[in-house]
């Protein structure tokens, strides 16, 4: 058996809506799909950290045999003769309420605005806390802050419907670099407003410690 | 103490232990469950230390005072039972403690006034009683009996004698065959077969050799459960040896308890519990002389409901955020830092004695096929008898509440019974209407679906629990009559359910929010009859697109509820109205002139000073000032107060 012969055979073969797709061991059904140009929504999902799956708007129906399951595409690995569907009526049916109960959450941005007219949602019918918000708790910052740059001054703080991005204990801290990189990652731009709360301030710095 | 340091001697010490007892010296028994604590059972127990002590009994009757878990007929606390008599005393207060002293371990009389009455009849001894004749107890067997306090009170009735069979005469593959053979599924509401579990790790555990983990789940956090607490605070030996003979099996060497803080007794008892074990040699190193080494430690749970979840004591115990992350892998493949781990809720542990000690055969024989064995219920509500309730599985939902639980109080009807804590579903007691082809496809192999009208007949085992789209949970049972209103119930399980969320996934930590929105807006009267299938599809949303069983079962009181009680919701959106009198703001109060008879109660009750009347002559309730508490309702001694 030649080299070649033994990569083509452990490539997974199923399907996404419809269409015959291989995936490498290890990729996720997301990943695979992305090869495929098969396009799935996601905000939480970044190439650069662990997948999280915390916004649940990648979720896809997974058929097996007579077996169907609504699961995240970012988190699972696919099987072979899988049958996945990207725009099922339950998947659609996740999508469009999340993405009108984000319009009340994070009012303030216009990237969940744009995602949620793609789905057809342009209203809530939703109480609106904090017309300001943009920040969807998506988990990106902490985990690039924390797996990338492995400084960790970033933290959710709180839980359930308190969930908040915080700093550790609530205060500021020395140890954000001030790279920016939480910045970068934000898929709404909420990081942008948010980091002269974490680094504290800057002309107090010590090194060590905390700035506070 | 010394160490056991072979199984002949563990044996021989239970054989010294019950020769040195005396079968005919008295035994007070006082239950010090949670139930009775609060009703003061710790005076009681200490009355009758002080009681005797001041009568200077002669050696012959001088009782044995011990201080026992729960004996599960909470709503008649406190209990005392006596043997060898074969009495039990009901709603015992200090101050009877002289007279039972005095009549029954003295004299060998009967105080007839405490003892438990139903329906004209009187009941000496607890057997005879409904409450417990209809029972099966095996995981409680120990429970209300032994001090926990005492291992040798554990080993004069039997305990850490399976253990020794296990050790000594069993192979680890022998085990995890009997408990699979067993059909044991997991007892704190997943319902997932033990055995296949123990499998799994195990030959995980033998192609990737490395440390193996157990751990004990005690995180029990439904509202109106005490399942789990019993068996900790009752009988923490059983869990003990249930999770050496499942260390024994899987090759582990270290164990976990994850207890929640809130129980802080159950702590105690299984701190105390692990201190005499390890005295005793039966933890530690080289335990029985068999070679083989184990540990336990307890953890203590930092009051959160979602550290309950499999994944999310894992994290606790790793010292991460306790967050629930996505399975596969299983944490039987892949668990606390990353080894084989075997997390089972402490009452499945305490099963695993009785499997090996009576064998698969006598485990199966006991419930129905599926569901094996038997399970604890903790029966609140509007019942009669309310408690702690063990049967084989099976046994029909009208059996518990109505033979056990004695059904309800006063002239209410029975109207639902929530099952499996807050992300249970509402069945409805009596239904008619709904043909059973809605119900689920039942397990295959199983028979078919029990006809919607005669719920009160249905089975109470897994599958058929999951056919109505309720769950077995962990084993709570609230019963609720006609004066409970279903969407206030849901509103209160999503309450619930809102502030134990982790808040990772979006639809979990923004839907019981959007759902709760909807909910408050029907208990207001307002929304439209499209709501209420925009609700189902919000809460079918939530279920299949959250992570763990929190957010993925949390739509069940909603679903349910919609399902067998649409009309309930319908009243409240188009007639404005609360069949129930529940929704404050769909009521009102008012006094019937014809049945008030002047006494002025409710007047001085009133808490907003809203009701007017001069002596002798009807009142009348203001509205505009009236909050709708129900104080008055509740002090009317001639029921002239009525809600509409």
């Amino acid at each position: 058996m030649s080299p070649k012969k033994k990569k083509t055979d452990d490539l997974i073969n199923f399907t996404i809506d419809g269409q015959p797709v291989q995936a490498r061991p290890g990729w996720t059904i997301l990943e695979t799909a992305e090869q495929y140009h098969i396009h799935i929504p996601t905000l939480c999902f970044h190439p650069a950290v662990k997948p999280w799956g915390g916004c649940r708007l990648c979720v896809v129906e997974v058929r097996y045999g007579k077996r169907g399951k609504v699961m995240p595409s970012c988190l699972n690995p696919p099987l072979a003769k899988l049958e996945v569907f990207t725009h099922s009526e339950r998947v659609l049916n996740v999508r469009r309420w999340v993405l009108e109960m984000l319009l009340a959450d994070c009012p303030a941005s216009k990237e969940i605005r744009d995602l949620a007219r793609e789905y057809g949602v342009t209203a809530t019918r939703f109480t609106i806390t904090d017309p300001e918000e943009e920040c969807l708790r998506c988990g990106r910052c902490v985990a690039v802050c924390n797996e990338v740059v492995g400084v960790q001054a970033l933290t959710f703080g709180s839980r359930g419907v308190n969930k908040q991005l915080d700093t550790p204990y609530r205060v500021p801290n020395n140890a954000c670099v001030a790279c920016g990189c939480c910045v970068t990652v934000c898929p709404t731009g909420a990081m942008s407003t948010r980091l002269d709360l974490v680094r504290g301030d800057v002309s107090r710095r010590t090194g060590h410690g905390f700035a506070h | 103490m010394e160490r056991i340091k072979s199984a002949a001697q563990l044996a021989g010490l239970q054989k010294k232990l019950l020769k040195a007892q005396d079968p005919k010296r008295p035994v007070v028994r006082v239950c010090l469950g949670p139930g009775c604590l609060a009703q003061g059972a710790a005076m009681v127990s200490q009355a009758f230390k002080s009681t005797i002590k001041a009568k200077k009994l002669r050696a012959k009757v001088q009782p044995l005072i011990k201080e026992t878990g729960c004996h599960g007929f909470c709503s008649q606390g406190t209990l005392v039972s006596l043997s060898p008599a074969d009495l039990f005393y009901v709603r015992v207060k200090p101050e009877d403690v002289e007279e039972i002293v005095e009549a029954s371990l003295v004299k060998g009389q009967v105080v007839e006034r405490l003892l438990y009455s139903d329906n004209g009849a009187r009941y000496k001894s607890a057997a005879e009683i409904p409450f417990y004749k209809m029972q099966q107890k095996i995981i409680l067997k120990n429970v209300g009996i032994i001090d926990p306090l005492k291992i040798d009170d554990a080993l004069m009735a039997g305990a850490y004698q399976s253990f020794a069979k296990a050790l000594t005469q069993m192979s680890p593959e022998d085990i995890i065959n009997t408990v699979s053979l067993s059909g044991l599924r997991g007892r704190g509401g997943g319902g997932f077969p033990t055995g296949r579990k123990w499998r799994r790790a195990a030959d995980i555990a033998r192609e990737n050799p490395g440390p193996v983990y157990i751990i004990g789940n005690g995180e029990e956090g439904d509202p109106g459960a005490f399942m789990d607490r019993a068996i900790m605070e009752g009988d923490p030996h059983a869990v003990l040896e249930g999770m050496i003979i499942g260390a024994y099996a899987l090759g582990a060497n270290k164990g976990f308890l994850y207890v929640r803080h809130e129980y802080p007794i159950a702590i105690r008892h299984l701190s105390i519990a692990i201190e005499q074990a390890r005295s005793l040699g039966l933890l530690g190193q080289n335990i029985l002389g068999t070679g083989f080494d184990f540990d336990l430690q307890i953890n203590r749970g930092a009051g959160a409901y979602v550290c309950g979840e499999e994944t999310a004591i894992i994290a606790s115990l790793e010292g991460r955020v306790g967050e629930p992350i996505t399975r596969p892998p299983y944490p039987a493949q892949q668990g606390l830092w990353n080894r084989p781990t075997i997390i089972n809720n402490v009452e499945t542990w305490a099963n695993v004695p009785h499997i090996i000690d009576k064998g698969a055969k006598w485990y199966t024989d006991l419930g129905v096929p599926y569901s094996t064995g038997t399970k604890i219920f903790s029966l609140v509500g509007k019942v009669k008898n309310s408690g702690l309730v063990e049967v084989p599985m099976g046994v029909t939902l009208g059996r518990i509440v109505e033979e056990i639980g004695g059904g309800v109080p006063g002239q209410e009807r029975f109207k639902a019974v929530q099952t499996g804590g807050p992300s249970g579903g509402i069945i409805p007691y009596e239904f008619k209407d709904l043909p059973p082809a809605d119900m689920k496809p039942a397990r295959v192999g199983l028979s078919a679906p029990v006809p919607i009208s005669e719920l009160k007949k249905l089975p109470v085992d897994f599958d058929s629990m999951a056919q109505t789209g309720s769950i077995m949970g962990g084993g709570g049972m609230i019963v609720m009559d006609n004066r409970d209103c279903v969407v206030d119930v849901a509103r209160y399980f999503l309450r619930f359910l809102q502030e134990e969320s982790c808040g990772k996934c979006l639809p979990c930590r923004l839907g019981l929010k959007g759902m709760q929105e909807f909910l408050d807006k029907f208990s207001r009267g307002q929304g439209s009859v499209e709501d209420i299938d925009e609700l189902k599809s919000l809460a079918q949303a939530v279920g299949d697109g959250s992570l763990c069983g929190l957010g993925g079962t949390a739509p069940n009181p909603v679903l349910t509820s919609i399902r067998y009680f649409r009309d309930e919701y319908l009243a409240h959106i188009k007639d404005h109205k609360c069949p129930a009198g529940v929704c404050k703001d769909l009521i009102i109060y008012r006094v019937d002139p014809k049945t008030c008879n002047g006494c002025t109660l409710c007047v001085r009750n009133c808490p907003q000073d809203c009701i007017s009347g001069r002596k002798k002559k009807p009142h009348t309730i203001n509205n505009a000032a009236c909050i709708r508490c129900g104080a008055c309702m509740d002090v009317c001694p001639v029921g002239a107060v009525i809600v509409e």
